[in-house]
């Protein structure tokens, strides 16, 4: 065996061999690289692509935050409610869109077919609601009051209901504590859109497809806080979508809870009180329109002065916030936006603004006495003031010969104010202005913090209207073009003011200065502007951003953020001009155009302050504003088409002062009666498990008022000096009516 | 010869014991290539650990015994071996005279497939069940083939009549290649075809046959390819798979979806991978098929580069000292049947990870060694039984 034997090769086998070699190891070399491009070079962006693959979140939304009254009573909180819901997703997977599903889902519920399938469609600008607003991924609601027996039907016969699940869900209450309602305060909340998510995708409170989003109101202003943040529990799921293990998991962390300044009790007395007055209005007939008074919207604001914090807010006419729980049905919604809903939604307090009438006259006074008018000095109060032909008249052009300042404010004295104006108009230039006008009473109107919000803690605030210079070009400018066409030299009354507004409009005349000085004309405020006002007189001068928001408590009651106070101004007055206007404004509820309304009232005890205010709409009926303060509280009420500022909002306002100081109508004080005698300090008790104790609120119940008769008798019998117009003196009561009217009765511009 | 001496030493008779046989410098055991054993075994304990881990949990197919794959496949790795080792024992040159039999067999066996006895598994009609055993007859197919052709094509040459095959004799073996190839591509099982053509190429290579023939071979395969779009003999889900191939974002939820997911799975492996069984697309069984033609998938995402990597240097391994074989034994008949089994392994492991890697269309290919399955693990292992007998039985160079 030492000869090596023949091998079967030729050289061409052989050459071949190795080329077969070299093809295998090439061929290996090939799926090396391409491994090594796959996992080292490109290894990090296909684990992320892996770990999108196998990971599915199941969101745990959090549970909102409670909003509470000053004392702990929520107004807002939650409820665990039967939900049932449909999937879109699993819906639009079926033949027939899921509409059997539905029909099915419809019988169980007691619902029509049409109001089930109306709630799963989506929203778009075609679509009127119902329809889900939200993500069509998420599960669409269809009702929050399904009962247990609605729920384990569909429960057990799951088969039978793909895509439909009915779970308890933490669903928002609003539970209007002693019927102190406070819908627009407290705003609603709708499901988030995917512009919303799109949006806040890289904020640090990012939205999740099940949120939902305080729409209005508080629920909106402290939507960060109330809302929480959502568990989200990451599962590992295979390729079926079954779960292998929790990958990652954040606890649901509850929302901050929001105590507010509000008090539930006088909230509702706020709100019953506002809504009386409407209601008396309505009885009352108007005789410059020949009709009663519609008194269509009103608010009121009860304040406290030395922090600018609402104690209560209402607004008219009201709904109930729990329509938008679980999804509004089409009824509901054209219910509160439809035209002929007069819109319910809109908090007229901080969103309604009118031109204020006299109660506007705290502002020409400070602007007079700045200007360089001694407060005590002597104005003539004549009957009518004419300027160039145009005849200004005072109320029922009832004159009251030479007065003060502050008398002109305790009998609304117009004339004082359109002769003090007309000269300061005259001394800026008239008609040809000066380059640089002293506008006295405009700059004040500013200094007073009109023109502008007040920075309350409330979203969509306006602005109102100061009708200074510039407003006046920016409004011509805007309209001229209008005006021009539609104007008419002796055409009708629209027409000839079309035509001199095209002429001159951008002018500030005479009769606008003259008009403006009194609160009429083009000057809009907000009831929550006044309030801010009649507290910063009260408190010294400081003009408080109002805030209905009072602490932030965190969900375990450890983190108490208190929201503090914050000023946006002074009142351009001096402690001296401020206490002869505090003086006035006494005079004018003690024996001034408010007296009538404070008979009885303790005044040595609780010294009351207000100011009436009568405002003119073209074409409506008169306004009514009521101005108030005493040393802890304004309260400032009106009423549109509501009639006179002391007829229409007077007994009302003295009610809701009636039931926080705890008097009955003869002005007997009992402090076990009086819901807020002082200022509520302290925040609610929070326990250590940071619940917070709430007393139980009973609901509202007005004293029982006394009969017309026996108010008579009462004050017959107490002979009230100040009291000689008998209320129920028609004769009298339209003579304090004409006093509101301010000037010129309907029509004032065409005088 | 050393050995006998007259100091025997008692308990040490003139026979030499048995064990000391077996490591007699040219005894079997000595002879065996042992890298190719070693590496081959490596793989299969690789395989049977990734089969383990991509078929745990999937208890559609285990039930609630998460070893039941694993220890099916053992056990298949230990027929294979015996099979091995039986290969071995009878020696290719004493298969050589059972070919006709064995050949005879296998094409009765895949014509079984085309018979009411045949089964549709995973889309491919390519398989015979028997009392609950599946089997897939093409694979010993490739076995019959290599040992059919080679020995028609070595014939002559081995007997010192010619230098190189006549043409005759390679189309003889043409046909006998052509018979089975004809039958698989009716059941169809495409995946088994393009690796029966890549032995034939293989053997006429290393059969150093005409190069008319390789080339010609070249270019019909190429046609064929062509002929077979054409004629629309493929089956939807097959022109579908190549369409993947060339497109994967063409559908990710359907037919690109499989080779995305590999993709995927290999990718996120990164260079260490994920540590076995802690792999999320393998465990959510995102991969389909993840224990047979896909279980380079599991290596990938669970041992990283470095063990998919491992796998590679061990085929590597295996093919090196394959070609190592072909080229040192002394007989044509050794090297043709050497390098058939060479272009089959190549072959089959390129396309199988290639199409895990996304460089080849997808074809039902078990990775040899590897993949979990039971004819294919007979067959390799077969095969490597006929490459130790090669090298076992070329006479000592020394």
């Amino acid at each position: 065996m030492t000869n090596i034997p023949e091998t079967g090769r030729t050289p061409r086998v052989q050459i071949r061999l190795v080329v077969i070699q070299i093809l295998v190891v090439s061929l290996l070399l090939t799926l090396g690289g391409r491994l090594w491009y796959l996992q080292v070079r490109n290894g990090a962006e296909y684990a992320e692509e892996a770990s999108g693959n196998h990971v599915q979140q199941v969101v745990q939304p959090a549970v909102r935050g409670e909003i509470l009254d000053a004392r702990g009573v929520p107004l807002a909180d939650n409820q665990t409610r039967l939900v049932v819901s449909a999937s879109r997703t699993e819906l639009m997977k079926m033949k027939d869109d899921g509409k059997a599903v539905l029909a099915k889902l419809a019988a169980v519920l007691g619902m029509s077919t049409k109001d089930v399938a109306d709630k799963v469609r989506l929203c778009d600008s075609k679509t009127p609601q119902p329809c889900w607003n939200g993500s069509p991924y998420q599960p669409i609601p269809i009702t929050d009051e399904a009962t247990p027996k609605q729920a384990l039907q569909i429960r057990e016969r799951s088969e039978d209901f793909p895509g439909i699940t009915a779970e308890p869900t933490a669903v928002r209450r609003y539970a209007a504590p002693g019927k102190a309602n406070t819908a627009q305060v407290l705003g609603y909340l709708s499901p988030v859109t995917d512009e919303e998510i799109e949006k806040a995708k890289d904020t640090d409170s990012p939205f999740l497809r099940s949120d939902q989003v305080g729409r209005s109101g508080l629920e909106r202003t402290y939507d960060k806080q109330l809302r929480g943040k959502a568990g989200v529990t990451r599962y590992e799921v295979d390729n079926l979508g079954r779960v292998m293990g929790k990958a990652k998991s954040d606890k649901a962390e509850p929302g901050s809870n929001v105590v507010t300044s509000i008090d539930a009790r006088v909230q509702a007395a706020a709100e019953y009180w506002l809504n009386d007055a409407m209601k008396k209005a309505r009885q009352e007939f108007d005789k410059n329109t020949g009709e009663n008074y519609k008194a269509d919207a009103g608010a009121v604001v009860v304040m406290e002065n030395k922090t600018g914090r609402v104690i209560a807010m209402a607004s008219n006419p009201t709904y109930d916030p729990n329509a938008w729980v679980g999804g509004i049905s089409g009824k509901d919604y054209a219910k509160l936006t439809g035209k002929k809903s007069n819109y319910p939604l809109l908090n007229r307090a901080i969103q309604g603004q009118a031109a204020p009438g006299s109660i506007f006259k705290v502002i020409p006074t400070t602007a007079a006495v700045n200007a360089g008018y001694e407060f005590h000095g002597s104005y003539p109060c004549p009957s009518s003031y004419s300027i160039g032909g145009q005849v200004f008249k005072n109320f029922e052009s009832q004159g009251h010969g030479n007065i003060t300042l502050g008398q002109a404010l305790e009998v609304s004295c117009d004339t004082v104010y359109y002769k003090l104006s007309h000269d300061e108009w005259r001394k800026d230039g008239g008609n040809k202005p000066k380059k640089d006008p002293k506008d006295w009473f405009y700059r004040t109107a500013h200094q007073f913090g009109l023109g502008k919000e007040t920075g309350i803690d409330l979203p969509n605030e306006v602005t109102g209207r100061v009708p200074d210079r510039q407003w006046k070009k920016d409004y011509w400018k805007a309209n001229k073009d209008a005006w021009c066409k539609q104007g008419k030299k002796g055409g009708d009354y629209a027409e000839r003011i079309a035509y001199e507004n095209c002429l001159e409009g951008m002018k500030m005349r005479a009769g606008d200065s003259v008009n403006y000085s009194i609160g009429q004309g083009d000057t809009l405020v907000t009831p929550i502007q006044m309030a801010t006002i009649y507290s910063a007189i009260a408190n010294g001068g400081t003009l408080y951003n109002p805030t209905v928001g009072k602490a932030i408590v965190s969900p375990d009651g450890k983190r108490i953020e208190e929201i503090k106070p914050k000023a946006h101004g002074k009142l351009p007055m001096d402690a001296a001009l401020r206490k002869d206007i505090d003086g006035a404004l006494a005079d004018v509820a003690t024996k001034g155009t408010a007296a009538w309304r404070f008979g009885g009232w303790p005044q040595d005890k609780i010294p009351m302050h207000a100011k009436t205010g009568t405002a003119e709409v073209y074409g409506k009926q008169t306004t009514s504003w009521f101005a108030t303060y005493t040393e802890d509280y304004s309260i400032v009420m009106t009423i549109s088409q509501g009639g006179t500022g002391s007829g229409a909002s007077g007994p009302a306002v003295r009610q809701i002062y009636n039931a926080m100081y705890g008097l009955d109508d003869e002005g007997n004080q009992d402090l076990k009666k009086a819901l807020l005698p002082k200022p509520q300090k302290s925040l609610p008790k929070i326990q250590p498990d940071g619940s917070i104790d709430a007393p139980k609120v009973k609901p509202f119940k007005p004293a029982k008022p006394k009969s017309p008769e026996e108010l008579q008798e009462q004050q017959q019998q107490q002979g009230d000096p100040q009291d000689q117009q008998d209320p129920q003196d028609q004769q009298d009561q339209q003579q304090d009516d004409q006093q509101e009217l301010a000037g010129a009765p309907a029509g004032w511009r065409r005088d | 010869m050393a050995g006998t001496s007259g100091f025997s030493v008692s308990g040490y008779g003139p026979e030499r014991s048995t064990l000391s046989r077996l490591f007699a410098r040219d005894s079997v055991l000595r002879r065996l290539d042992w890298w190719i054993l070693l590496a081959a075994l490596a793989l299969s304990v690789i395989g049977s650990a990734l089969v383990y881990s991509a078929t745990r949990n999937r208890t559609e197919l285990v039930g609630d015994d998460p070893y039941a794959f694993l220890i099916k496949h053992v056990i298949n790795i230990g027929i294979g071996l015996a099979l091995m080792a039986g290969t071995i024992w009878l020696g290719h040159t004493m298969l050589r005279t059972a070919v006709p039999i064995l050949y005879g067999i296998s094409v009765f066996l895949i014509l079984l497939v085309l018979t009411p006895l045949g089964a549709t598994i995973n889309g491919a009609h390519a398989w015979i069940v028997v009392g609950g055993q599946s089997l897939q007859p093409a694979e010993f197919c490739k076995i019959t083939i290599i040992l059919g052709m080679a020995m028609l094509l070595a014939a002559r040459v081995d007997a010192g009549d010619r230098e190189h095959p006549d043409h005759r004799t390679v189309v003889q073996a043409l046909g006998l290649a052509a018979v089975p190839v004809a039958i698989i591509m009716l059941m169809p099982d495409l995946g088994s075809v393009m690796v029966i053509v890549m032995i034939v190429l293989g053997v006429l290579l290393a059969s150093g046959a005409s190069n008319r023939w390789v080339f010609g071979l070249l270019g019909a395969g190429a046609l064929g390819g062509v002929a077979i779009w054409q004629l629309g003999v493929l089956d939807d889900y097959q022109i579908a798979r190549f369409a993947a191939f060339a497109n994967p974002a063409l559908d990710p939820a359907g037919v690109g979806y499989n080779t995305n997911q590999a993709r995927i799975a290999i990718g996120s492996g990164g260079l260490t991978g994920t540590g076995l069984t802690n792999g999320s697309q393998t465990t959510g069984q995102f991969v389909p098929e993840q224990q047979t033609d896909f279980v380079f998938t599991v290596a990938g995402e669970e041992l990283g580069f470095v063990g998919a990597g491992a796998i590679l240097l061990l085929l590597g391994v295996v093919l090196w000292r394959a070609c190592r074989i072909a080229r040192e034994t002394t007989e044509l008949y050794g090297t043709i049947v050497a390098a058939g089994i060479i272009a089959w392994f190549a072959f089959q492991s390129f396309e199988n990870i290639g199409m895990t890697l996304g460089i080849m269309p997808v074809a039902g290919l078990p990775l040899p060694f590897v993949s979990y399955g039971g004819t294919s693990m007979f067959a390799v292992w077969v095969a490597v039984g006929l490459l130790q007998s090669i090298k076992v039985q070329r006479p000592l160079s020394a």
